[in-house]
């Protein structure tokens, strides 16, 4: 692959991608201030000794917006990751296995599609206990659906290939049919749908925050800063605007850098047009 | 996106269920009585009876019954699944209402007095009886009827997603024909950023954005929208204007690029190339060969993202203080107010069921191959 045929679009992306796994993992090098430390009065103006000024407990904003990228694409890269396999996993198996597997497996896939996500999220939550791991665990349930529906779809069309007969004949088991032939051949469009999947759970991790259902204060994070400093907004402080921005552009730049990995294997495929 | 490879209009499921089709009604168990009637009556009542077995069992009308059967089944399990599934998951309600500190013994009153003491299976049977009849039950928070309320606040859900319907799907199919037109052209690669920037979006960003822009800095709408029983029409849409518009910008990027997407599907069709080929203009192509087609696909389309408004809305409403169904599942979300979580719940799953049913029937509807038996 030559670099120059990459488009801007993609550099973008994945600049901005790089710079956000950047604070994420150096955040307690370079914020300037802790995450939970009061500096100074609430909601000081942008600039001067505070960049992006201070949130509604007089915190400095852009330590914690540093502190949010940390806990906000973990939490989220942890959910996708988990949905990911968990997914794969059990479309993969459906699809080779078939039978009663594959139709209580995809049965109670429609189901679980047939309610909203966030409806679903909010039921389930009113719950449960709010703990963290519980909210990755939800999260990712939730969302292994739309990873279930497109690996089965992948993968029935590749269980049906000479090379997978072949090692059938050859008295392969299933997770050998699984992992060794189905998976390396369904990757390419896994990794784009890695990416959907990552931007999703970002933007659904922060609406959950929003609702106050999410992450629990006083730990930083995009959408509860969101919640947070949303009372600002009516005296014209717009501190909660700079956590959603940082929302918006994450989400941004892995669209960009998803859109052009698609594009990349669908013109590998010849297809005429995008449609 | 995730629902645009949705199938329901697949011919070939009904193969086999009208292979048998177009013989008469059998004539084998008909009573020496009946041959006795008049040829000429006995033509007419065959050719009524065959109007009605060809009606019946016209792959059109099954394709729909089945459809509407699977809704109905559907919607039964998401009871099913909001209830017990919900009774399944670990954590006690009455100990989490009371907190850590409670007495066994209050924890125990409480239950009692919930009725939470019976068993799992009787509440449901009695709460699914209730919800047929249109009874939710009573809040455990407030002890009000949950009906009362959802009856106040449903209708302004209502009004503020039917708003942004209004606008967004015209809008939408309007940009989406742009955007083909101009395929690879500058309106359609901008028509396509900003697209994909509004789907990036949190809706509570844009709310925000907007609320900080038209309502704090230039003062044109009011902040909260709080709308009341009796406020004059004129009044309420300009109080649901901003969330309505917030809604707007959420619905309309997926609605265009998915109408997009299925307008380029018909024109990459082997039939258009021919038109293109023949020396036909543009809009001759479009309006006599591609509309036609295109037609069903871009309400389909339009059905199925109209599902995004019941997520969009829960958001919206928070956000603008909004009196509608969101904002009460929300805040019974976080006093774990569950006949009211559930209540909501299963309003918003059967909207959502309801909507997608309707955007595979208009898929049905639309393939004449269906419309016709063979």
């Amino acid at each position: 692959m030559r670099w120059r045929s990459i488009p801007v679009s993609a550099w973008i992306g994945m600049a901005g991608l790089a710079l956000a796994l950047f604070c994420a993992v150096f955040a307690p090098w370079i914020a300037p201030y802790g995450e939970r430390q009061v500096v100074g009065d609430i909601w000081m103006p942008m600039g001067g000794e505070f960049l992006l000024g201070t949130d509604n407990l007089g915190r400095d904003l852009l330590s914690r917006l540093i502190y949010g990228a940390q806990t906000t694409i973990f939490v989220a890269l942890a959910a996708t990751v988990l949905s990911f396999s968990l997914g794969v996993l059990l479309s993969f198996t459906a699809a080779v296995v078939r039978g009663w597997t594959d139709q209580i497996l995809s049965r109670f896939n429609d189901l679980m599609m047939a309610i909203p996500t966030l409806i679903f999220a909010l039921v389930v939550l009113a719950v449960l206990p709010q703990r963290l791991w519980i909210l990755v665990l939800v999260m990712a349930v939730l969302d292994s659906t739309r990873v279930f529906r497109l690996g089965r779809a992948v993968a029935v069309d590749i269980a049906v290939m000479d090379f997978v007969e072949a090692a059938r004949l050859r008295g392969e088991g299933h997770a050998w049919i699984i992992f060794r032939e189905i998976l390396p051949n369904a990757l390419t469009p896994l990794l784009a749908e890695f990416g959907l999947r990552f931007a999703f759970a970002v933007l659904f991790l922060s609406t959950l925050s929003f609702l106050g259902l999410g992450i629990q204060p006083p730990e930083a994070d995009w959408g509860g800063m969101v919640k947070d400093n949303k009372d600002g907004i009516i005296f014209g402080v717009p501190a909660a605007l700079v956590p959603g921005a940082a929302i918006a552009v994450l989400a941004i730049c892995v669209n960009l850098v998803v859109d052009w990995l698609l594009n990349r294997t669908s013109s590998l495929k010849g297809a005429r047009g995008d449609g | 996106m995730a629902p645009t490879d949705r199938t329901g209009s697949d011919p070939r499921v009904t193969e086999d269920e009208t292979a048998g089709d177009h013989l008469p009604p059998s004539q084998a168990g008909m009573s020496p009585a009946a041959a006795e009637v008049g040829a000429a009556e006995r033509g007419e009542e065959w050719a009524r009876e065959a109007e009605r077995q060809h009606w019946l069992k016209s792959p059109l009308a099954t394709l729909i019954l089945q459809r509407m059967g699977l809704s109905v089944l559907l919607l039964f399990a998401v009871s099913l699944l909001i209830f017990v599934g919900v009774e399944a998951l670990p954590g006690d309600f009455a100990q989490t209402y009371l907190g850590q500190s409670a007495t066994p013994q209050a924890v125990a009153n409480i239950r009692e007095q919930l009725g939470l003491d019976r068993p799992a299976t009787a509440r449901y049977l009695e709460w699914l009886g209730g919800v047929l009849q249109g009874d939710f039950g009573n809040s455990w928070a407030s002890g009000r009827s949950i009906s009362e309320q959802i009856a106040r606040r449903l209708g302004n859900t209502l009004m503020l997603a039917g708003f942004a319907a209004l606008v967004s799907i015209p809008l939408a199919v309007g940009l989406g024909m742009v955007a083909v037109l101009y395929r690879n052209r500058i309106p359609d690669r901008l028509i396509n950023a900003l697209s994909l920037a509004a789907i990036s979006l949190p809706e509570f960003f844009i709310g925000y954005l907007f609320i900080l822009v038209f309502a704090v800095n230039w003062g044109w709408v009011t902040f909260p929208s709080t709308v009341y029983d009796g406020m004059p029409f004129g009044a309420r849409l300009e109080a649901i204007l901003l969330p309505g518009l917030t809604l707007v910008m959420v619905v309309l990027a997926h609605m265009m690029r998915m109408t997009r997407a299925a307008i380029l599907n018909v024109m990459s069709s082997a039939y258009i190339e021919t038109a293109q080929l023949k020396g036909l203009d543009a809009f001759r192509i479009i309006a006599k060969h591609a509309a036609p087609n295109a037609v069903a696909p871009i309400v389909n389309v339009v059905a199925l993202n109209l599902a995004y408004l019941v997520v969009g809305v829960v958001v919206v409403e928070v956000v603008f203080v909004y009196p509608g169904m969101g904002q009460y599942m929300v805040d019974a979300v976080t006093v774990r107010d569950m006949p009211v979580v559930q209540a909501c719940g299963m309003i918003f799953a059967a909207v959502y069921i309801l909507l997608n049913m309707v955007a595979d029937i208009i898929g049905i509807v639309s393939n004449p191959r269906l419309r016709h038996p063979r």
